[in-house]
């Protein structure tokens, strides 16, 4: 009881950190139907961006308290992480937005490899992993459960809520404001949206820019929770969350954060109960992910495609 | 310039009256797709497709080394000595990028060090050698590709390498075949001298082979002395990264654990490219293990045994040689961890003391690692040998056969303590030395050597 509970939670920390980088692959998708596989490496850059600020950026009293520390990675990661983003639509989909879809797909290839040599020839130490402070309140939450005990760490929390709360904000952002119906309409119809006055150029870019932010929150709280990161950070993150993504059906916020809170459980309970252990906990979350396709291929909150004539 | 591709033509208007709520970005991806769904479905499939790859790629993924690497390295050699005749070639086979590369690039500079002394010595009359660095990247199929480099080159003369077991054993054919002699600095699987069944059936595989570090059949039953005799831990639970060296190690540790009376508690795994270990530890856990053992390497150990500690499991960990590294302790080695080491701490011995001031002098950018001294040692054994083959005649390729006796019967000391190899090519140096973290660093706890 107490491990499935332990397991449970550590899924459910893990998940919340994929959910939060399958946002952004879900949203760009959604608006240009490009698979950014170069937004796991936005979220590893965004990593060091945080660690960059704290080691170089801020005070050393500010280092010292914790609140301090983190807000000023927070920032950092985030500005890194964005304006990581809009370079790369400018320079890298932009150019091929009206190319074969799988012209930008082998771009973002390239631009994902791109960014990991940079970082680990320019980053100082990143040839190996490198560690990065905890800034944040250092006690484990234990809660005592029958046949033992459970643990939570303060960041494990910290993590599943911001991602929800992430996620949530998100939504009423797309589904209330001005911009998120202008990306709605550039989503459906970027021709008619630039009838009806939407600049899709502008509105394409502010998906990059949410994604990235997205992107930098999950690469401060990777920081904080697992304190340390090397540049191959982004890859296997990156393929969760893009697992995440198209689990619970591409385009769809929902699915994206449900994908994500799916997959780290499935990770931890069945690396601890399905037969093989940890060593085959990946190949039940990719067991999974095919018998969804197979059956539901449009994903599990993503809409069924119908065949119009 | 931004019209998009598909010709406009008249649909039906997606449904108005919006539910706020999290559907809505589904319905415009679905009426997108109305659009052209062929095109989603294959830019998805072509994406799962492409993931998968990645994924089944993810070993092999090649990088390419920057900075220095081998050649210009035999700076202001002394006048007096006579280098006229060749260039001669000392390859290196060592991951020099990737997660492990903190070792290697001490492996790197420690034998470039070696033979920066040796020019500065005229070790070899008439010859002047040189270091060739190649990248393994801690792969098995790169290393070989890395050995097919060397030996296609007739100057080389000998290799010293690799970092790791699995690496090793793609590397021994390809150099056995041309007759390169290679001295590990670093190999602790017994196959790779003693063939598989290294216990009762000892068989040399390829009689190019030494290493001057002793194997997991001596590292790790001392381990297992140490944690269950002195430490009294009598219930252990085993983690590996299933990599040739972590399993060796661990399997040798668990037989004389077990026969000194400790309990086995849990067995785990955990991949190389993962950085959350909360399963493993959440698994290992529920057995209520005393001490972990850590079969694998410091980039994985270290956040294993921080992770541990944050999910309350908060236990020595013990790893081998490949925990004992300062990077474990950055990455999140806790006080009182542990890790075995071959030799003798390096304070202790005179010679030791002087390759580390010689290092140090040097000033490289890395640190010389746990392997550093057993390469400049693995350097000096290939130097030494050479020079007794050489003597003053020519060095040709038909040498490269006296080179490897000359290498098998080599006595001399070094950093790390008596150089001289048995029979099946392995160090009969077989001193270790338990290492414990304290005031955030490795300090020598125990030196003694295996009796069995």
């Amino acid at each position: 009881m107490a491990t499935l509970l332990q397991q449970l939670i550590s899924g459910l920390v893990l998940g919340g950190q994929i959910a939060l980088i399958a946002l952004g692959y879900t949203m760009v998708y959604g608006i240009i139907q490009l698979i950014n596989f170069a937004h796991g490496e936005v979220f590893m850059v965004s990593v060091f961006g945080a660690l960059a600020t704290y080691n170089w950026f801020i005070p050393e009293s500010w280092q010292q308290t914790w609140p301090l520390a983190l807000l000023a990675m927070l920032v950092g990661a985030v500005v890194v992480a964005v304006v990581l983003a809009v370079l790369m639509e400018r320079f890298a989909y932009r150019p091929l937005r009206n190319a074969p879809r799988l012209a930008p797909l082998i771009t973002a290839l390239g631009v994902s490899v791109m960014l990991k040599e940079i970082v680990r020839l320019s980053f100082p130490g990143a040839t190996a992993a490198v560690h990065v402070p905890r800034a944040f309140w250092d006690e484990p939450i234990t809660f005592k459960v029958p046949g033992g005990t459970v643990v939570i760490g303060s960041t494990g929390l910290l993590v599943i809520v911001v991602a929800i709360v992430g996620a949530v904000l998100l939504q009423v952002y797309i589904s209330r404001s001005r911009m998120g119906r202008a990306m709605r309409a550039t989503a459906q119809d970027p021709d008619t949206a630039r009838l009806m006055g939407v600049d899709p150029n502008r509105t394409i870019v502010l998906t990059f820019v949410i994604g990235g932010a997205l992107a930098g929150v999950a690469g401060v709280l990777y920081g904080v929770h697992l304190n340390n990161v090397d540049t191959d950070a982004g890859f296997l993150t990156g393929i969760f969350a893009f697992t995440a993504a198209v689990l619970g059906g591409v385009g769809s916020i929902k699915g994206a954060v449900i994908g994500g809170f799916i997959i780290g459980v499935i990770k931890t309970v069945g690396g601890q109960y399905l037969p093989g252990g940890t060593a085959y906990d990946l190949v039940w979350i990719f067991v999974l992910l095919i018998l969804v396709l197979v059956f539901r291929p449009q994903g599990l909150f993503g809409e069924p495609e119908r065949v119009r004539a | 310039m931004t019209t998009s591709q598909s010709v406009t033509t008249f649909r039906r208007n997606p449904p108005t009256g919006m539910r706020a709520g999290f559907g809505m970005l589904t319905r415009i991806v679905r009426t997108k797709a109305e659009k052209g769904h062929h095109v989603r479905n294959q830019t998805v499939k072509a994406a799962v497709l492409v993931a998968s790859a990645l994924l089944l790629a993810a070993c092999g993924t090649n990088k390419t080394e920057s900075g220095s690497s081998g050649g210009n390295n035999s700076s202001n050699t002394q006048q007096g000595c006579d280098q006229s005749k060749d260039t001669l070639v000392i390859g290196v086979i060592a991951p020099q990028s990737g997660g492990l590369s903190a070792l290697g690039l001490g492996i790197r500079n420690s034998a470039e060090l070696a033979v920066e002394q040796a020019n500065e010595k005229c070790a070899v009359p008439g010859y002047k050698l040189k270091v060739q660095t190649e990248d393994d990247q801690a792969t098995p199929q790169v290393g070989a590709q890395a050995a097919t480099r060397l030996s296609s080159n007739a100057k080389v003369i000998g290799v010293i390498g690799t970092l790791n077991s699995s690496v090793a054993q793609s590397v021994q054919p390809v150099l056995q075949a041309k007759k390169i002699v290679q001295v590990s600095p670093a190999n602790t699987s017994p196959s790779l001298t003693r063939g598989d069944d290294f216990l009762n059936n000892p068989k040399r595989k390829y009689d190019n082979y030494f290493r001057v570090c002793a194997t997991d059949d001596v590292q790790g039953p001392f381990a297992a002395k140490y944690l269950v005799g002195k430490a009294g831990k009598k219930s252990i639970a085993i983690i590996t990264d299933g990599k040739t060296y972590g399993e060796g190690l661990a399997s040798e540790f668990k037989k004389q654990a077990e026969k000194d009376g400790a309990k086995i508690v849990a067995t785990e795994k955990v991949g190389e490219k993962d950085t959350d270990f909360s399963t493993v530890i959440n698994a290992v856990r529920g057995a209520n293990p005393d001490a972990i053992y850590y079969g694998g390497e410091y980039p994985q150990a270290g956040p294993l045994s921080k992770q541990a500690k944050d999910l309350g499991l908060n236990v020595p960990v013990m790893g081998g040689d490949g925990v004992y590294d300062p990077k474990f302790i950055e990455l999140g080695g806790k006080e009182g961890d542990l890790a075995t080491s071959v030799g003798a701490p390096v304070d202790s011995l005179d010679t030791a003391k002087a390759f580390v001031d010689a290092y140090k002098a040097k000033k490289y950018k890395d640190e010389l690692g746990a392997y550093g001294a057993f390469s400049y040692d693995a350097a000096n054994v290939i130097i030494g040998a050479l020079a007794q083959t050489v003597k003053s005649g020519d060095w040709s390729e038909s040498q490269r056969a006296a080179l490897i006796t000359n290498v098998g019967s080599f006595s001399a000391p070094g950093a790390t303590g008596e150089l001289k190899f048995d029979q099946y090519g392995d160090s009969t140096n077989k001193l270790m030395t338990v290492y414990k973290v304290s005031g955030g660093k490795w300090n020598p706890d125990e030196t003694g050597t295996f009796g069995g």
